[in-house]
């Protein structure tokens, strides 16, 4: 029985995961040619690499595929229904932060908070005669979120990339992203409201409550939080 | 589900008391176009309804309730005064609790008469209440139509009324709201340095469906906002007092009647309250007992803008309400087109009668 660490497959995300691991005496490697996606553990008895896209380790963590997980916390909050009950973070490792943000066009100098959104929201249906669309691919937090805070009279249009560009093709009014800089949102002449965080995310290590944690697997998970200085 | 069998069983006894009251059997499709139930609910539904897609009808969702189907068959039948019942399946994502059922019956009874709402009122109330009799409930009820007679006559301009009006079942913005309008927020600062340039609009270029004539009106709104005086803390101190009552209704009665001699606005909505709980008594409610709640019905799915009602096991709190109902006239006015047919209802759930019945 082994414990199987999930972590993205590629890119920076890969790499600043590594770099974390070893700084605490554990090495990750990807092993075979550069393009397999297979890896070992080195540091530590008992623990599999397995290596798979960011977006698809919340879902294998939440069914307990994997026991242990690094992703962005927005992807856990945005993939799995009342994620506390199914994974738990284990340690926020400081790096892939990013905001998620609710952005409207630069030209709303009315609009600058919530209030200010739904206020327009309410308008805009009035005179357009359909809800105000939002583009986002984080269907789950932006509802729940502006649920929570009684936003009215929008609607979620669905957009998985080069959402910052939906204003200005008039297929949303506003949109919801993920952001670090904010540097593509005012190229394409947008602003971020003031008092909507939707979710401050970063790469975080997670724990999935469902996979098997019997036998073998507990020592090493505590071998392993020892290690890291859970 | 071993208790299927029973529970439609069960399901059919409460529709024969139904019909029994003259009610007359519909059937809804379970596959509604998506665009109807979004644009009444909002977005929030998807969070609760499970959606599903065909090339051809686009959006659908399976029934998240009875209420917009029937509403649309009573619209295109059109005869009055007319009752219905129903029974089937609603279907509910749970995503919080998956110990709570993403499916289970539903069996209602609809009114639409006009005649004497008061006396509709009375009819649903007592019809459910028998088809639950011998069971240990407690009933509750609310009236959101005296909330909404007191926002409706706050000494303030219309745009501050509608607002209120609109979020009125969104009890935290509501709040937001009043506490912003009766200057106890501020207004945030970014809107304070807008209202202060003399012309907003220099440079701003167009982007996006919203045009600048839009913002531009919106600006003339919130300048209008700006310059109009706070709610007065005393109509803001009655409101309060109106959400927080919690009493038996005849003592309710004699608070909104207190109330009203400072509040006018509501005497008539008072008056339909005790006209309401006249006809209960008339029907054989202990009215002298029945707990009213000043906050009922703000947060359910139906948007009731009138009576509203729920039973409750007296044992179980962990249960879901047994039954709930109430009045919906806005509603039948929304999917009508700005037809408005009166109109009150309510449901049971017979998994529950069941379950509280196994337990007596």
């Amino acid at each position: 029985m082994t414990v199987k660490l999930g972590i993205p497959s590629k890119g920076r995300l890969m790499d600043k995961t590594f770099d974390w691991f070893e700084e605490r005496g554990l090495t990750l490697k990807k092993t075979g040619s550069e393009r397999e996606y297979s890896g070992a553990v080195e540091g530590i008895d008992g623990v599999e690499l397995v290596l798979l896209s960011a977006g698809e380790i919340p879902r294998e963590l939440a069914a307990g595929r994997i026991h242990l997980g690094v992703t962005g916390s927005d992807l856990v909050r945005e993939k799995v229904p009342s994620w506390e009950t199914r994974v738990m973070e284990l340690a926020q490792m400081g790096f892939g932060g990013a905001d998620l943000i609710i952005a409207v066009p630069s030209a709303w100098v009315d609009v600058d908070t919530l209030d200010d959104l739904d206020a327009v929201a309410a308008q805009f249906r009035k005179n357009h005669g359909f809800r105000l669309r939002i583009a986002t691919k984080y269907h789950r937090l932006v509802r729940d979120y502006l649920r929570e805070h009684g936003v009215a009279d929008y609607q979620l249009v669905d957009s998985q990339g080069a959402t910052e560009g939906t204003v200005r093709n008039e297929t949303a009014e506003a949109v919801a992203d993920i952001t670090s800089t904010g540097e593509t949102l005012r190229a394409n002449n947008l602003k971020i409201l003031s008092d909507a965080l939707v979710h401050s995310s970063q790469a975080t290590l997670f724990k999935s409550r469902a996979a098997d944690w019997s036998g073998d697997n507990r020592n090493t998970l505590m071998a392993l939080e020892n290690m890291l200085g859970l | 589900m071993t208790g299927l069998v029973q529970t439609n069983a069960e399901a059919l006894r409460i529709r024969a008391l139904f019909e029994a009251k003259g009610a007359q059997l519909v059937e809804t499709d379970i596959l509604q176009p998506a665009e109807t139930l979004l644009d009444l609910y909002g977005e929030d539904i998807r969070g609760r309804a499970y959606v599903t897609h065909d090339g051809l009808r686009g959006e659908m969702m399976l029934r998240p309730d009875f209420t917009v189907p029937v509403v649309q068959w009573h619209m295109e039948t059109n005869a009055e005064p007319a009752r219905y019942t129903y029974s089937g399946k609603v279907f509910r994502m749970q995503e919080d609790d998956d110990r709570r059922p993403n499916e289970y019956l539903q069996v209602g009874y609809e009114v639409f008469d006009g005649k004497s709402p008061s006396t509709a009122d009375a009819e649903v109330f007592t019809t459910i209440a028998d088809a639950l009799s011998g069971l240990p409930v407690r009933a509750a009820t609310g009236d959101l139509g005296i909330l909404m007679a007191a926002v409706r006559g706050l000494d303030t301009t219309d745009a501050r009324k509608a607002a209120l009006l609109r979020h009125v079942w969104r009890p935290r913005r509501f709040r937001n709201l009043l506490d912003r309008f009766g200057g106890k927020t501020p207004a945030p600062a970014s809107r304070t340095a807008l209202l202060a340039q003399s012309d907003p609009l220099a440079g701003v270029e167009p982007h996006g469906l919203r045009s600048v004539a839009e913002v531009e009106a919106r600006i003339t709104a919130l300048r209008a906002d700006a310059s109009a005086a706070p709610i007065a803390s005393e109509q803001i101190r009655l409101l309060d007092e109106l959400l927080s009552l919690r009493e038996t209704c005849p003592n309710v009665l004699s608070n909104l009647r207190d109330i009203a001699v400072d509040m006018p606005s509501i005497s008539d909505a008072v008056s339909r309250f005790a006209e309401r709980l006249d006809a209960l008594s008339a029907a054989g409610v202990d009215v002298d007992t029945l707990e009213y709640e000043g906050n009922f019905g703000r947060t359910t799915l139906e948007y009731y803008d009138g009576f509203v009602f729920g039973f409750y096991s007296t044992q179980r709190p962990d249960l879901p309400p047994v039954a709930t109902g109430g009045r919906y006239d806005a509603l039948t006015s929304v999917l009508g087109g700005g037809r408005a047919v009166p109109a009150v209802g309510g449901v049971i759930r017979p998994e529950i009668t069941i379950a509280l019945k196994d337990q007596a």
